[in-house]
């Protein structure tokens, strides 16, 4: 008897999805699709849009990440005017880049995909959330949890003009200078950051590594591919988030690929199925052999875990020392189990967090010529940078007069679509057997899915976006057998 | 071909274009070119208003919105505007209207604005005869009607319930 | 007495509109002292199930962000109309299409071969493959929703009893409807829960902004430096102060950034795009009919920045008949 369960939505993360889960006769998993029912076209409706707007159009993309699509906008504007920012300019885009990548990573962990370790996995699902994590944690921890992240916020809103799209990014800079009585408010918020990710940190080894049943599930194959993974490095090959040459290293962990953004072309394609309006994106070198892992595979993983993958070093030095405990517990690089991207995000979250502590001690970040006006025709620009999310490419051509004729976005979760296909689908082979399905199994499906942080607007650039998650079971005959959760 | 496009009854398509006119200038002279009997199309629809500067670009699109396939704006000649400048503030809303809805398809031929004197009848039956005659080798402009819930097409309407009792909750 | 009921879902939207919830911050723990929120697809995990079993007007308000865009946004929309009592547009684009609603320059087949068509940028099968509404797979079949024709505006597809404008919703906007619905103190319904006065009267610039038409020249932000103290109408570049509804605390401003509209239009405006530009075309300073032409050619995209918020609530609401092509003409 052939049955189907759909999780209809997914819920804490950004963007719409549903899960079918086709079951055969023995109620095993034969295969879980992922669909993302979303689609907007912004590919489409930015052709006749003046470039300079792009940073501001596309962060609508996304109102959980919009500073990323921002700023890559906004290189993408820097290269397609032949424009470098003049040091302040750079480095008060770095300054609220690193502050949005703290706060989002830290809302990622104690709002959205989180709560499944802090709260548990199998906890009523009306405790779930952040209203349970604070509970869990204590008012204290909890208040405080809110109070930085309203800080941070703050610190975007007062540099970069608003939290949720921002204005500050032109092509050539930013569009006016920090005020030096503001920057000592960047070092108080810059400080309190870092205390807070390093308590995060130890949250994390007291919540969730010294729980062995989380530690298991971790490390258990159910949540575990071995594929390619992607991100941006400096010149000594240390994780960077803004600006560097991307790294792609292979299952082993060797170096497979390093290129500068302006190539993607020739190493990023898209594939196109037709039961989800997401691409998938996959390596030209390798080639597209379906939804499979291993050296063979043109899958690849971008986001935390493959950033700390692909890196040999983070640039900061309690980041740093974060890193090398990372790969002592879980035995060496690269890590291939998609459940502690959620320890590498609080690792990142760390760098970030030392990041903003140097560039607010930074003399040139209160110089008063903080862009470059651009003289150059535009023709063609490719900005990149790396997201919460993973690696996000901005791509614009135009015509004289700056408007744009032309635009690619190769969006984070984008580069992620076949490997979140494959986590969703090998979980969901490992939770349900025999026909057994209850709401804490869907709620672990699910987990596979929240650990990629996703966001399935970005995804898609997508118009709509349906979210809902719910599980309906029918017989051979399509009669509804059974209904999860249940009707009260 | 366009002007003989049915208009649902058989007919030739009858362009409908509606025309506001400015009551010190244009105005007059569609009185003027009754008074004088002369033979014209009768397609516009005319709408008097103080000075074509009244013109607020939202009366065009209603005009569209509404059924017209093609708006006429008349008013005075430089320098005789009874407001000074108004026919000058026209002509600067007008100029921006019309880039802006060719971006929406709307082919600039469908907006007209002229300067037509109070003496001049014979400058307005032409302006007219010739609009007209653009319109019909247009064809007419067919928008769809604008979305409303009536026809929105879900499946679960509100039910009778959910009264709406008017008063704040 | 028990708390009143409250949800958020989402149709076409960004998150953004969620986000701007998040930002209350400690308040927010106060809000769910006080109201049972018993949706949030962001936040929590109430699934479509969940409103299913609702009963009808059982929340007592639902903010709804996102615009509609495909067949299930509006049946969401639908589902959440009837488990509501009051419902609420929050934010642009369900109060008035939001920036997807760009899409409506041009038509939905143009939109998906540039998605999925073009091989322009890397796609490896273009043109082949599409999304389908049903895909038959090994396993069974595997369904997507359609997308509609264009893109709507909340409204436009059920009866909305509030507006909460803005892009995002100002948090403070969102505090004061919230303690609004604590206190049993909204207004009568079809209010719009935003101050009713332009942005331009209460503009931190105000007092460089000249009396009467000012604008020579157009200018694009990236050409110039822009000074961090002067009406941005008065330095030659496009601010729709003008024309749009006060409320944000002037943010884009003080980022030293112009309005861009995303409140939308203060009462008694049907269609913003063309006040907005209305507002503008007044400022133009030349009696010269050959120089206002010329000048008005300088804006390089009336539609993206009059529209860029607002066009599926518009008058024309979409492209009238003709080709597609969303960029300017001639």
């Amino acid at each position: 008897m052939t049955r189907q369960v759909t999780i209809d939505p997914v819920t804490r993360l950004q963007g719409h999805g549903k899960i079918d889960i086709f079951l055969d006769e023995q109620g095993n998993v034969r295969r879980a699709y992922l669909r993302v029912p979303e689609l907007r076209g912004f590919e489409k409706f930015v052709q006749g849009r003046p470039a300079e707007d792009m940073p501001q159009i596309t962060s609508r993309i996304c109102g959980v990440c919009p500073t990323a699509h921002h700023v890559a906008a906004a290189k993408a504007l820097d290269a397609l005017y032949q424009v470098v920012p003049p040091p302040a300019g750079r480095k008060i885009r770095e300054l609220v880049y690193n502050t949005f990548l703290f706060e989002d990573h830290a809302l990622h962990f104690y709002f959205l995909g989180g709560p499944d370790f802090l709260v548990g996995p199998d906890a009523p699902k009306a405790q779930r959330n952040v209203l349970g994590v604070v509970e869990k944690l204590g008012r204290e921890m909890g208040t405080r949890v809110i109070a930085i992240r309203r800080a941070a916020r703050e610190l975007i809103a007062l540099v970069g003009g608003k939290a949720i799209h921002p204005v500050f990014a032109l092509p050539g800079g930013v569009a006016r200078p920090l005020k030096p009585e503001d920057r000592l408010r960047c070092m108080e918020v810059a400080d309190q950051a870092v205390e807070f990710a390093l308590a995060t940190l130890r949250t994390f080894h007291q919540a969730v590594l010294a729980n062995p049943k989380y530690v298991d599930m971790i490390a258990s194959d159910a949540y575990t591919h071995r594929t390619f993974y992607m991100g941006l490095v400096d010149e000594r090959n240390r994780l960077s988030f803004y600006d560097g040459q991307l790294r792609v290293v292979a299952p082993d962990g060797k170096e497979f690929l390093k290129f500068p953004a302006r190539d993607y072309l020739k190493h990023v394609a898209e594939h196109v199925e037709p039961w989800s309006y997401v691409k998938f994106c996959h390596l030209k070198d390798v080639g597209w052999k379906g939804f499979e892992e291993g050296p063979q595979s043109g899958v690849y993983a971008v986001g935390p875990l493959a950033r700390l993958n692909a890196a040999d070093r983070l640039p900061t030095p309690k980041a740093q020392e974060a890193y090398e405990e990372f790969y002592d517990v879980l035995g060496g690089k690269p890590v291939h189990h998609t459940l502690a991207t959620h320890w590498a995000r609080l690792v990142e979250m760390l760098a970030a967090a030392e990041s903003m502590q140097t560039l607010a001690r930074d003399p040139d970040l209160i110089r008063s010529e903080v862009r470059t006006i651009p003289t150059a025709a535009p023709i063609e620009g490719i900005g990149v940078v790396e997201a919460p999310r993973g690696t996000l490419i901005h791509h614009y051509q135009t015509d004289g007069r700056g408007l744009i004729t032309a635009a690619n976005l190769v969006v984070a979760t984008q580069n992620n679509a076949a490997r979140i296909a494959m986590s969703v689908d090998k979980a969901a082979k490992a939770l349900v057997r025999n026909g057994q399905v209850d709401e804490g199994a869907l709620n672990r499906i699910e987990m596979a899915l929240r650990a990629y942080d996703p966001c399935h607007g970005c995804a898609t650039h997508a118009l709509s976006g349906q979210r809902s998650l719910a599980v309906w079971v029918y017989d051979a005959s399509r009669r509804l057998v059974r209904q999860i959760p249940q009707s009260p | 071909m366009a002007d003989t496009e049915s208009s649902g009854n058989g007919k030739a398509f009858q362009p409908r274009i509606v025309a506001f006119f400015c009551n010190w200038c244009t105005y007059p002279a569609s009185d003027l070119a009754g008074a004088s009997r002369m033979k014209y199309a009768a397609n516009a629809r005319v709408i008097r208003l103080m000075c074509s500067g009244r013109l607020d670009p939202q009366f065009v699109l209603a005009a569209l919105r509404e059924g017209a396939d093609g708006v006429l704006v008349g008013g005075c000649p430089a320098g005789d505007c009874h407001f000074q400048d108004g026919n000058i503030k026209c002509r600067r809303r007008f100029e921006l209207l019309l880039r802006l809805v060719a971006q929406l398809g709307i082919e600039p031929e469908r907006l007209r604005l002229e300067w037509i004197s109070a003496s001049e009848a014979e400058k307005l039956r032409d302006v007219v005869e010739e609009m007209v005659k653009q319109l019909k080798e247009l064809g007419p402009l067919r928008l769809e009607p604008l979305p409303r819930p009536e026809n929105a097409g879900v499946s679960e309407l509100p039910s009778a319930a959910v009264a709406a009792d008017g008063g704040p909750p | 007495m028990s708390k009143p009921k409250v949800g958020f879902t989402w149709c076409a939207s960004c998150g953004g509109c969620d986000e701007a919830v998040f930002d209350l911050a400690e308040d927010l723990l106060q809000f769910a002292d006080s109201l049972d929120i018993v949706l949030w697809p962001c936040a929590m995990d109430f699934k479509r199930s969940d409103i299913e079993a609702m009963q009808d007007g059982e929340m007592s308000f639902c903010f709804a962000s996102g615009a509609i865009r495909s067949s299930e946004d509006r049946e969401m929309a639908a589902l959440c109309r009837r488990k509501a009592r009051w419902l609420v547009a929050f934010g642009t684009c369900a109060h008035l299409g939001g920036v997807p609603g760009l899409a409506n320059l041009d038509s939905r087949e143009s939109l998906l071969q540039t998605v999925y068509g073009d091989a322009l940028f890397g796609n490896a099968s273009p043109g082949q493959v599409r999304p389908q509404h049903a895909t038959e797979v090994p396993e069974g079949t595997v369904s997507l929703p359609t997308l509609d024709e264009s893109v709507k505006t909340l409204g436009q597809v059920v009866r909305v009893d509030y507006v909460l404008p803005g892009c995002p919703p100002p948090t403070r906007l969102i505090a004061a409807a919230l303690a609004a619905i604590v206190e049993g103190t909204l207004p009568p319904p079809s209010s719009v829960l935003a101050p009713d006065v332009a942005l331009c009267k209460q503009c931190p610039r105000i007092e460089s902004k000249p009396d009467g038409p000012l604008l020579r020249e157009l200018r694009r932000p990236h050409e110039h430096e822009i000074d961090p103290e002067q009406c941005f109408l008065a330095q030659g570049l496009l601010c729709l102060g003008p024309a749009t509804r006060d409320g944000c605390d002037h943010a884009c401003i003080r980022g030293n950034m112009p309005c861009t509209g995303c409140l939308g239009p203060t009462s008694g405006t049907r269609d913003f795009g063309a006040a907005a530009l209305s507002a503008v075309a007044s400022l133009v300073d030349s009696h010269d009919e050959h120089q206002i032409a010329a000048l008005v050619a300088e804006i390089p995209d009336p539609a993206g920045t009059f529209y860029r918020y607002s066009l599926p609530g518009s008058m024309l609401h979409k492209r009238a008949g003709g080709p597609a092509g969303g960029g300017p003409r001639p």
